[in-house]
């Protein structure tokens, strides 16, 4: 047996030593599940950009490094992780450090009837049977080597289940942190959202660091959006600017089910976010709002995929990102009107600030259309700061440096500004103040 | 306040402006008539300071004072105010956050304190009145969704918030239907005073029945080839501007 590229064997090293500590070792189908997708791993291996999803994106820093995934968390105090609370909102929250659960941060809070919102390595032992369908990976070959690193050592995380009808009305937040107290550290959050018919409620996945430390998280999400039911979710990258960051968010949707979401990232080493929605039954709706920063040497890249599979579903996409200094920043959006899906409508927006000369771009969008009569319409723009709004503001006394700035973070708060929940929007606004190069002036403009 | 002396203005290399001569007393009120491309909204441009319009002649006094070498934000500090054709939209930037920048600027110019959320709150309120203006247009980035009445209302009520000592109205009245027409010209009107000057630049006469002007220029190919009083702006609604045409041709 040939043996496996150094970088694929690390990981294959690091399975056969931490499996057994691994939630669900007595549990058959998830042991499965975990063999099969290391496995999967082992075959299809670090994507080049020979790879057309991964073309933009090269993964090798990834990959020369050997993170290792901790089995005990460092403990963290309440009062550093304060700050990075939804400030003056009543949440259910649950904290992660390093990847693993900290029972003394997370407060769950009291729960209408029907909604369980748990760990996952809890829920695991709680719901075996239940949660079976939904991690199972040994039957899917399409989650590529991230989803397979996922699956095969996802440690810990979230399972929000919401019965009929129910409603939560504070936000869930699930906050993912850093601590900072080593270097290379890796964690696989998996996070599980079951909304069944008619129930509502708005989800964060927060990801702070501690410190400028160096680590990597692998992220994945599932929804099922059942009929009638409604789902915010908040997706907020606020990481250390050495980390790396992977997600991949995966969307259901149920006839009549609508679906928001808001994906911000503030940028790291690497940061890729991949995005799919299928709209899998008539009259379902999706918003997908983003924004993303990148300066220095960072690289972001979203990659989102909205499947209208069923008739007269609607989906609305808005994409913005501000690039600066070398920063590289990726857009590539696909609108797949599939055979039958008629009446669709879809709308694609993505535009992009450069703000140096050596910032740069990539964005496709894709609309691929297999139906009649259907509504689509997809735009991107590059570009810097607009004359006229710049005269604009000039002509009213506002000098051309806070003119600059003003125009800067009025370009980004216009995505923050859809954002439903106010602690989470004043929260940004100040991030953006504090992140965006802007004139001194333009945070007493609008503090 | 304001004397323009055989200005010449070349923008994207053709001359647009050919030997303007202008004066504008403190307290008076003038109109440029003109049919399209005359070189109206480029007169507005270059005195509010737009960049990309090259004064290969000419001069331009205001308040004793070089205009052409200010910047657009110095002559809006120094009192002088554009009322915009087509009012920027700028999403995500707040009307008024926007407008209360506007105003402190100003009034640090003037050596005057900047007003407190207060004091501009009810300012604010007053001037929103005037102009028959919904308060929920001040929580929405500036013109964003706006319809075109509500932009030029905007532009008034800026105007009336900003107090300046010269204001240019650039095409004000063009898109708006009778109504707003009116609540323009009242917020204008109520503007009108004997330390400030007003030139208003229309293509039609309408606006004139509302706002009556001191003195009206008619503005041709870049020169003024004719003015007068406000009896003008009449005498031009009924003959055309061909009329004037002929006659500066046969002079």
């Amino acid at each position: 047996m040939t043996r496996a590229p150094e970088a694929v064997q690390h990981y294959l090293d690091q399975f056969a030593s931490v499996a057994p500590t691994l939630p669900g070792e007595d549990v058959p189908w998830l042991k499965r599940s975990r063999a099969s997708a290391i496995r999967r791993f082992s075959d299809v291996g670090f994507p080049t950009p020979r790879n057309e999803a991964w073309k933009y994106t090269r993964v090798t820093p990834i990959e020369k490094r050997r993170f290792s995934q901790p089995t005990t968390a460092p403990s963290v105090s309440p009062d550093s992780v304060e700050r990075f609370h939804l400030a003056a909102t009543d949440c259910h929250r649950l904290i992660f450090v390093d990847g693993q659960y900290a029972e003394s941060l997370s407060s769950p809070g009291e729960l209408p009837d029907g909604v369980v919102i748990e760990r996952l390595a809890r829920a695991i032992e709680r719901f075996p049977e239940e949660l079976a369908s939904l991690l199972d990976d040994s039957g899917s070959g399409n989650a590529g080597c991230f989803g397979a690193l996922n699956a095969a050592f996802m440690q810990d995380g979230a399972f929000i289940h919401l019965g009929k009808d129910a409603v939560v009305v504070d936000p869930i937040h699930l906050m993912f942190l850093a601590s900072g107290k080593q270097n290379d550290i890796v964690s696989h959050p998996r996070v599980v959202i079951l909304a069944e018919r008619g129930s509502h409620a708005a989800i964060v996945e927060s990801y702070v660091s501690l410190d400028e430390c160096v680590y990597f998280n692998n992220v994945r999400t599932d929804i099922r959006v059942g009929t009638s039911a409604c789902i915010e979710h908040y997706k907020l990258q606020q990481e250390s600017r050495k980390a790396f960051h992977v997600s991949d968010l995966r969307v259901h949707q149920s006839a009549g089910s609508a679906f928001h979401s808001h994906s911000i990232s503030f940028g790291g080493a690497l940061v890729r976010n991949d995005i799919g929605v299928a709209l899998d039954a008539e009259d379902a709706l999706c918003t997908l709002n983003g924004l993303f920063l990148a300066d220095g040497r960072q690289h972001v890249d979203y990659h989102t995929r909205i499947d209208h599979l069923k008739p007269s579903c609607t989906s609305k996409e808005f994409y913005k990102g501000i690039l600066s200094g070398r920063a590289r920043g990726v857009f590539n959006g696909v609108v797949y009107v599939h055979p039958g899906a008629d009446r669709t409508d879809a709308q694609q927006t993505n535009n992009n600030l450069l703000l140096s000369k050596d910032a740069e771009i990539d964005t496709k969008p894709q609309l691929e259309i297999h139906a009649d009569d259907v509504k689509c319409s997809h735009g991107a723009t590059v570009g810097q700061l607009d004359e006229d709004m710049l005269f604009y503001l000039r002509s009213r006394g506002i000098n051309e440096s806070a003119a600059r700035g003003l125009l800067v973070y009025g370009f980004a708060r216009d995505v923050v500004d859809r954002i439903e929940i106010s602690a989470i929007r004043n929260r940004l606004a100040d991030t953006l103040l504090s992140r965006l190069p802007v004139d001194v002036q333009v945070k007493e403009i609008v503090g | 306040m304001l004397k323009i002396k055989n200005l010449h203005v070349v923008v994207d290399g053709k001359e647009i402006i050919r030997g303007l001569n202008l004066e504008v007393k403190t307290g008076e009120v003038h109109a440029i008539m003109g049919p399209n491309g005359s070189g109206k909204s480029t007169l507005a441009y270059v005195l509010a300071g737009r960049e990309g319009y090259e004064v290969t002649s000419g001069e331009i006094v205001y308040e004793g004072k070089d205009l052409l070498a200010l910047s657009a934000e110095e002559r809006a500090c120094k009192g002088m105010f554009l009322a915009f054709q087509y009012p920027v939209e700028i999403p995500g930037v707040n009307n008024t956050y926007f407008l209360k920048a506007a105003l402190n600027a100003v009034r640090k110019q003037r050596g005057e304190p900047e007003l407190d959320a207060m004091d501009f709150l009810a300012l604010v309120k007053e001037k929103l009145k005037v102009l028959h203006m919904d308060e929920s247009l001040l929580q929405r980035a500036v013109n964003v969704g706006f319809s075109g009445g509500e932009k030029k209302r905007n532009e008034i009520f800026q105007m009336a918030i900003i107090e300046p000592r010269l204001a240019i109205l650039d095409e004000t009245d063009s898109g708006l239907d009778i109504d707003a027409l009116k609540d323009v010209a009242d917020g204008v009107n109520a503007l009108r005073s004997k330390d400030r000057s007003m030139i208003v630049v229309t293509h039609y006469q309408r606006l004139l029945n509302y706002i009556i002007p001191d003195r009206v220029h008619v503005l041709d190919s870049g020169r003024i080839v004719k003015s007068g009083g406000s009896d003008l702006a009449l005498h031009l609604e009924e003959e055309g501007y061909l009329w004037v045409r002929r006659e500066a041709a046969s002079a």
